[in-house]
C-alpha cells in the first residue's frame, strides 16, 4: 500500500476524489465503517473550502502511527487563498461568510481525532486532520 | 453524474446510484422541481442509501429541495440515510428535523401514501 497521496483540488470531482481516496486508505487499516464515514464528511468538508473559497489547493493524506502501534490517517487540506480572518469566528457552528450552515471547520472538527487550523489573511490557510483508527 | 427521476403514479422517485458531487446536487435540485411542475406531483422520494456521505452541502441542498417542493404544494421524503451516515451528520451539527425521512423505499411510500389519504379525507 503507498502511504501517501497528494490530490489537487480544483473542482467539486476532486472533493469526492479526496474523500473516496482517505475512505480506501482507511479501509486497508482496518478502521470501522463508521471512523471511514466521518473521514470521508471532515474531508469534504475542508476540502470544499478550498474550492469556495480559494478556488484551488490540494489534500494531503498520509499514514500516521502513535503510541502503543496505532495507525491512523492525516490529511492536510492547504490553499492559498484569502485566508481567515478570525479564525474564532471561523471555528464557530453557524458563521460563515460564503452563504452556507457554517458548519464546515466546527462540524470536521467534531468528526476527526485532532484538529489544526493555521490560517492568516492574505495566507492561505492549512488545516490538519488526524483519524485514529481503533487499536488492535 | 445525474441522478435518474422516476414517476410513479403521483410520486417521483429520485434514485441517488453513486457519490455526488456539489455541481450534481444542484442539478438534482432543479430536475425535481421541473418535473414536480410538468408531472403535477404530490409527493417526492429522495433515495439516499448509495450515499456514503452526506456533507452539510448535500444536506443543506436536499432540506433545500424539501422545503422547495413543498412551496409547490409536493412534500419530499429523504430515504436510506444510512447509520454510519446518520451519525456523521449529527457529529457534523447538521438540522434535519423539518425534513422527513424514512428508513427505505418502502416506508418512505407508505408515509406519502398515508399523507396523502389525510389530505384527501379531509376535503
Amino acid at each position: 500500500m503507498s502511504e501517501a497521496y497528494r490530490v489537487a483540488i480544483t473542482t467539486d470531482q476532486d472533493v469526492v476524489t479526496a474523500r473516496q481516496r482517505a475512505r480506501s486508505m482507511g479501509g486497508e487499516l482496518g478502521f470501522t465503517s463508521t471512523d471511514l464515514t466521518l473521514l470521508a464528511t471532515a474531508i469534504s468538508e475542508v476540502a470544499r473550502n478550498i474550492t469556495a473559497y480559494a478556488g484551488e489547493g490540494e489534500v494531503r493524506l498520509r499514514v500516521v502511527r502513535g503510541d502503543n502501534g496505532r495507525q491512523g490517517i492525516e490529511v492536510v487540506a492547504q490553499d492559498e487563498g484569502p485566508g481567515i480572518a478570525n479564525v474564532e469566528l471561523a471555528l464557530q457552528d453557524g458563521y460563515t461568510t460564503g452563504g452556507g450552515l457554517g458548519l464546515g471547520l466546527p462540524g470536521a472538527r467534531r468528526l476527526v481525532d485532532e484538529f489544526e487550523l493555521q490560517t492568516a489573511p492574505g495566507e492561505g490557510t492549512m488545516v490538519r486532520l488526524v483519524k485514529w483508527g481503533r487499536s488492535a | 453524474m445525474a441522478v435518474p427521476i422516476l414517476k410513479q403514479g403521483p410520486w417521483l422517485i429520485a434514485s441517488i446510484q453513486s457519490a455526488l458531487t456539489d455541481t450534481d446536487v444542484l442539478r438534482l435540485q432543479d430536475d425535481v422541481m421541473g418535473q414536480v411542475g410538468r408531472y403535477r406531483s404530490r409527493g417526492i422520494i429522495v433515495d439516499v442509501t448509495a450515499l456514503d456521505v452526506m456533507d452539510s452541502f448535500v444536506s443543506r441542498s436536499l432540506r433545500g429541495i424539501a422545503h422547495m417542493t413543498r412551496l409547490r404544494g409536493a412534500e419530499t421524503v429523504i430515504v436510506g440515510i444510512q447509520p454510519e451516515v446518520a451519525f456523521a451528520m449529527v457529529q457534523l451539527g447538521m438540522k434535519f428535523e423539518d425534513v422527513h425521512t424514512a428508513l427505505d423505499l418502502e416506508e418512505g411510500l407508505a408515509f406519502l401514501q398515508s399523507i396523502s389519504k389525510e389530505s384527501d379525507d379531509g376535503e
